[in-house]
């Protein structure tokens, strides 16, 4: 009964974005009703998980190996979850967003099959599934970001595509050379037979240099800022949000899942390396940036490098408490980055409507004329920053002690200087909010355009850090 | 859930809960919002008084919730946390009386109350912390929430003022999660306990020990505004006058204080301090500060700048008590938590019903304001002679029992002069505002008078809470020797984090 739940994460959404096609006319209300039954479905797996630990499923009564598989554990459940909110937020905020135009019919059937993706992705058992999903991810994804039509917009999703191309070929040189050497697609199956020898080492290198260039790890983060500053708001929300820790999620997967036997330290010490650089490079870029999307773009670079950088202090530690909450702390850094982002997204989307631009410089009056966008800006940047009571701080936390318990000086001062930078560049907008203009003052100004936002500040900023004691078992049974 | 589980965390809500619904009510509702702050106001004192009495009788009061493993607010009731959350409830209430008279009429009074209540929150959220992952916590959010106070006025000059202030916070506040990380590494969940815990760790420790210890002070003394950290308290004067008031008294600048005692007594013991020789750099630093800030506090013509440098000098007499090693140099520290908060708070109000009055900012306009706004004054020159600790106002206790600390703990000595500097420093930078307000003559009219003299000389909201103010600063002093004057409690204090 409960593992419908799994079936159906994936069949609603799918089955709206074709109902939405045939339908144009009604494809909004098509939308909400797929959004609605997919996120019921996705709380019925997170509950299922809690429950009775990780969910198998396989269709078709085929067994694992030669038909589909859906899986299901604490990490997938709750990354299910994340994707509902943000997707369900999304969605009702949409409804206002796309009020004219015919982007209103086209944005729903692609703006499904990115939320079926995602799920499908977070849900499949084995590699070659996983590139399918993986793919039409990265399809979706860039016809979404070129929704708007704009000149800029389209050439950034014009080289978002290449990029995306680039880094699934690369994904899937490396499935090949596993399938040739071990003859299974099976994750657990494979990492069972793994031996350390060339063939998995090149698949390691290909695997993961082509998850890296999809999940925008510096130096490889080129094609992001422009793809996600261009994109509608809904759309940025979603790919900042979920599609670049889709692809970190296939990392973690293949890092301590399949790749265990072949890994060395030297690897670990890699990516630590990259996400400090990305942590530095991408916070410094967004304190720079005179657009708030480009801000917001340049935020999630610097903010996957926090995971790349746990990961990387995750990697040479034995099982036990400590690796266990470190873990904790990536995965609920990574779940108060998807919210947070997502609301700060949805929250610029507001502004940049209402006032017909976004240039940090010129919000002079934004708090008095949309308090509560600015309120859900607020509540965003202070999840970025990683302050409390939001999850980020005790992710930031586990970092910290992570860290130090290594011995690792260094990427103390790394997370240190990136809190502050994140700090300087969310204040840089809110001390031009605050700037004085007189504009008649209404707390809420439209429901359906602003309460998406705010719901997911507050829930990036109160929500999780305040559940975090009842997240904690669950995430530690995962690592 | 009974009173004993749940009395430290409806402390916090009473506050919380009318901040945020008061955020999205209208800007006119004007009598929801009074109904909310006052009413949220009230039941806090009650249940205050509830509380007081509870631990004078040593009943237990915590609330807790977990976060992650190892990581749980927790929120509990002793002697120390008592005085300071009894000091913020008060003077809350004060303040909001105040400020509702203050903000009649100007824009985006919703915002401002919200944050206001946010703000009290932390303050007692901070106070009744019972570990220090809790303290990070509530220090953090105490950052944010005033935030928004500092640049409520909008003009340039208050954004700035809010951005040098979160700069200087914000990098403390870093600081001293670095600490605490650390300092939970090596030593477990560590919570707050009379007389300290951290004793007990091996001597191997001790190096890294030292360290922690300059890492939690650095980050509590930028909020603490100890020298060379202190540079953002002159500059965060630009918010309206009862924020100053809060700011100055009770939430901010306290919040770096009470976490200096609280780092000293109750994680490293002040023993345990003394052996590591961390006491005498802190009290170092703390004389450094009493004599810099009074210093500068001559040079300035601004009111409330001059203020705000004797802030500066004021709240490091806190830190100075707890590092000299001694129960009657702690009495002096702890009982100066409260008496400088109640003193100062005077003195923002008054400074700021002259300026909402009468548009006088700088002290060289004050000429005969004495006879314009003789209850604002009377007020005000309490406030000034208690802090030159003139008896028997609230000041002189505190000081009293800092130099006879001082004098019996023995080779703590040099703190003598220091105190008498400091009190003619004090007499040189308030004595000359004194004699302008009450001998010199008016020369001028008013720079811009908007109350004119009615019945009193201002409105009532904002006549009746200096003078309240000032009444108990008077009466801290009288009656210092009565059960539960904030004396006797510092006494409590001091002789439950003797016991060891």
């Amino acid at each position: 009964m409960m593992n419908d739940a799994l079936v159906l994460a994936v069949v609603a959404p799918l089955a709206g974005a074709l109902l939405a096609v045939v339908w144009q006319r009604r494809a909004e209300a098509i939308g909400l009703i797929a959004a609605v039954a997919t996120t019921v479905a996705a709380v019925r797996v997170l509950i299922a998980v809690i429950d009775g630990g990780a969910l198998t499923q396989a269709l078709g009564d085929w067994s694992p190996g030669l038909g589909i598989a859906l899986r299901a554990d604490a990490l997938s459940a709750l990354l299910l979850t994340l994707t509902a909110a943000v997707a369900l937020a999304g969605s009702v905020y949409a409804t206002r967003y796309f009020a004219r135009g015919d982007a209103r019919t086209r944005f729903w059937p692609l703006w499904l099959l990115l939320w079926t993706a995602l799920n499908a992705l977070l849900l499949a058992g084995d590699l070659f599934n996983l590139y399918v999903t993986l793919e039409l991810l990265g399809l979706s994804a860039v016809a979404l970001a070129a929704l708007g039509g704009k000149r800029e917009a389209v050439e950034a999703a014009l080289r978002y595509l290449l990029v995306g191309l680039l880094g699934s070929m690369a994904y899937l040189a490396g499935v090949a050379l596993l399938y040739a050497a071990y003859g299974s697609l099976d994750l657990p199956t494979v990492a069972a037979s793994l031996r350390p020898e060339p063939a998995a080492w090149l698949a390691l290198a290909l695997m993961t240099g082509g998850l890296l260039l999809k999940t925008a790890l510096f130096p490889l983060h080129f094609w992001l800022p422009p793809a996600h500053a261009n994109a509608p708001a809904p759309v940025s929300a979603a790919l900042s949000a979920l599609v670049v820790k889709a692809g970190f999620y296939l990392v973690l997967r293949l890092w301590l899942d399949l790749f265990p036997a072949v890994l060395t330290p030297a690897a670990g010490q890699m990516l630590a390396v990259l996400g400090a650089a990305a942590i530095l490079w991408g916070s410094w870029q967004a304190l720079r940036a005179e657009r708030l999307k480009l801000l917001a773009a340049y935020s999630t670079v610097a903010q996957l490098g926090y995971l790349f950088l746990g990961l990387g202090l995750l990697l040479p530690l034995d099982e036990g408490a400590a690796r266990d909450a470190l873990f904790g702390g990536l995965v609920i850094l990574a779940l108060t980055h998807g919210l947070a982002k997502a609301g700060l997204f949805l929250a610029i989307g507001v502004v940049q409507q209402r006032s017909g631009h976004d240039r940090i410089a010129d919000l002079d009056g934004t708090a008095q004329r949309l308090p509560a966008t600015t309120f859900a800006i607020a509540l965003a940047g202070v999840a970025l920053i990683g302050l409390p009571p939001s999850g980020a701080f005790l992710g930031k936390w586990q970092l910290i002690k992570g860290a130090l318990s290594a011995g690792h000086w260094p990427w103390v001062l790394v997370i240190a200087a990136g809190s502050l930078l994140a700090a300087a560049y969310v204040f840089r907008v809110l001390g031009h909010a605050f700037g004085n203009r007189a504009y008649p003052n209404r707390p809420v100004n439209v429901a359906r355009e602003e309460w998406p936002a705010l719901l997911l500040g507050a829930s990036a900023t109160v929500g999780l850090g305040l559940a975090g004691g009842w997240l904690w078992p669950l995430l530690g049974g995962a690592g | 859930m009974n009173l004993s589980t749940a009395l430290p965390g409806l402390i916090v809500l009473t506050s919380l809960v009318p901040g945020l619904v008061i955020f999205f009510l209208r800007e006119g509702s004007h009598r929801a919002r009074t109904l909310l702050n006052l009413g949220g106001a009230t039941v806090k004192v009650v249940l205050v008084g509830v509380m007081i009495w509870g631990v004078f009788h040593e009943q237990v009061y915590e609330t807790s919730w977990t976060l992650a493993p190892g990581l749980e607010l927790v929120l509990h009731a002793d002697a120390l946390s008592v005085l300071f959350v009894t000091l913020s409830t008060i003077l809350w209430f004060v303040t909001t009386i105040y400020a509702i008279g203050y903000l009649e009429h100007s824009p985006h009074r919703s915002r401002f109350f919200g944050f206001f209540s946010l703000c009290v929150s932390a303050t007692v959220g901070l106070a009744l912390a019972g570990n220090l992952f809790t303290f990070v916590v509530f220090y953090e959010f105490l950052t944010l929430a005033t935030y928004p106070l500092v640049a409520h006025r909008g003009t340039p000059d208050a954004v700035r003022g809010a951005r040098i202030y979160l700069a200087y916070t914000l990098g403390g506040g870093v600081v001293l999660l670095v600490g605490a990380v650390w300092l939970q590494l090596l030593a477990g969940p560590v919570a707050f306990v009379e007389g300290g815990v951290l004793y007990r760790l091996p001597e191997t420790m001790h190096g890294d020990l030292k360290w922690i210890f300059l890492l939690l002070i650095i980050g509590l003394g930028v909020k603490a505004a100890l020298v060379p950290l202190h540079g953002w308290l002159p500059q965060a004067m630009v918010a309206p006058a009862p924020v100053s008031a809060l700011l100055h008294a009770v939430a901010v600048v306290k919040a770096g204080a009470f976490g200096i005692v609280r780092v000293v007594y109750d994680l490293y013991g002040v023993e345990f301090a003394a052996e590591l020789d961390l006491l005498d750099p802190l009290a170092a630093a703390a004389a450094i500060t009493i004599v810099y800030g009074s210093v500068r506090a001559l040079s300035q013509d601004n009111l409330k700048k001059r203020l705000a440098y004797s802030t500066v000098s004021q709240v490091s007499y806190i830190a100075l008590g707890t590092a000299i090693f001694g129960p009657l140099a702690t009495i002096g520290g702890m009982v100066h938590l409260v008496h400088q908060g109640v003193m100062k708070i005077t003195l923002f109000f008054a400074a700021g019903n002259y300026a909402e009055t009468l548009g006088v900012h700088r002290i060289s306009e004050m000429n005969g304001i004495g006879r314009r706004m003789p209850g604002t004054t009377v007020a005000f020159t309490i406030g000034a002679l208690g802090m030159i600790g003139i008896p028997p106002i609230a000041g002189f206790v505190s000081k009293w029992y800092l130099g006879v600390g001082a004098a019996e703990a023995g080779d703590a000595a040099w703190v003598l002069p220091v105190l008498a500097a400091s009190s003619l420093l004090n007499a040189m930078y308030f004595l000359p505002i004194l004699y302008r307000a009450w001998f010199a003559k008016a020369n001028a009219p008013w720079p811009d008078e908007h109350i004119p003299a009615g019945r009193w000389e201002t409105t009532g909201a904002l006549l009746w809470p200096p003078v309240i103010t000032a009444v108990l600063a008077l009466a801290a002093g009288l009656f210092a020797g009565a059960p539960y004057s904030p004396l006797q409690w510092a006494e409590l204090i001091a002789a439950r984090e003797y016991i060891r």
